[in-house]
């Protein structure tokens, strides 16, 4: 077995020095909870999203994406506002969660750059999409 | 890799935790340039024609058939972890894999469909 192979194996948070784990297992177990809630909770939220994410783009894509067509359709729409703002949120919780875990399963970080990376991404993913949200309801008139 | 790993890997479980993995790492890479991209429309209708005609380009109808294939196949994987997390357990659900994996594409054709016709 090569050394590669027993790392991949490695639970994450395992082996690493006590120190490195803040405020002990149970602490932690409880936080590993809670991002595995959210994770279902967004997941399940994100189907109906996804859902009319993909019949809106099979719908707008017919004979081309235009800037006019998208923006004739989402601009000053509250409720399309509304709805990727929410999107956006979810998706934000979701994938930096989901890019935690597998962060956790395939290196060798150690617990407090996992949350780090979570967090920084999380916070990249609901900045750039809420701005891509107000680009298409707010923007676009010049 | 370990003798044992083929046997657990030559699996439809393994095989739909494998495109799962795959499909979620690819959309959460494929989502700043999304955002990036709706984002030009802040300076005008013309900034984001801009970035759309480039991506009128044979690579990227590909790679946008690829993203639709991706957010479905993780949408249908996503139902059914869901599925067997929290509700009543009844069998081993492999069958579900597959349906999953064949109305995903058929998805991903009818965009790519449209986006031709």
């Amino acid at each position: 077995m090569s050394a590669s192979a027993q790392s991949e194996n490695r639970l994450p948070s395992a082996g690493q020095p006590a120190a490195d784990r803040p405020a002990g297992s149970a602490a932690a177990a409880i936080r590993g909870a809670k991002r595995w809630y959210w994770q279902r909770i967004s997941a399940m939220a994100m189907a109906l999203f996804v859902a009319v994410h993909l019949v809106v783009m099979i719908v707008a894509i017919r004979g081309g994406l235009t800037a006019a067509e998208i923006l004739g359709r989402t601009r000053g729409s509250l409720a399309w506002g509304a709805f990727y703002g929410l999107f956006v949120a979810l998706v934000a919780v979701h994938g930096s969660i989901g890019l935690r875990n597998v962060l956790a399963e395939s290196t060798s970080l150690s617990e407090r750059a996992l949350s780090g990376i979570c967090l920084a991404a999380g916070a990249v993913l609901l900045v750039m999409g809420l701005r891509a949200v107000a680009a298409v309801t707010l923007g676009g008139a010049a | 890799m370990r003798r044992n790993d083929f046997r657990a890997r030559g699996h439809a479980g393994w095989l739909a935790f494998a495109v799962h993995r795959l499909t979620g790492v690819l959309l959460i890479l494929f989502l700043p340039v999304h955002f990036w991209t709706l984002g030009l429309a802040l300076n005008g209708e013309q900034a984001l024609d801009g970035a759309l005609r480039w991506y009128q380009m044979p690579i990227f109808k590909f790679g946008e058939w690829a993203l639709v294939l991706c957010l479905a196949l993780h949408m249908a994987g996503g139902l059914r972890l869901l599925w067997i997390e929290f509700a009543q357990w009844r069998g081993l659900r492999l069958r579900w894999i597959a349906v999953g994996s064949v109305l995903s594409l058929a998805v991903s054709l009818v965009f790519f469909a449209n986006m031709l016709g």
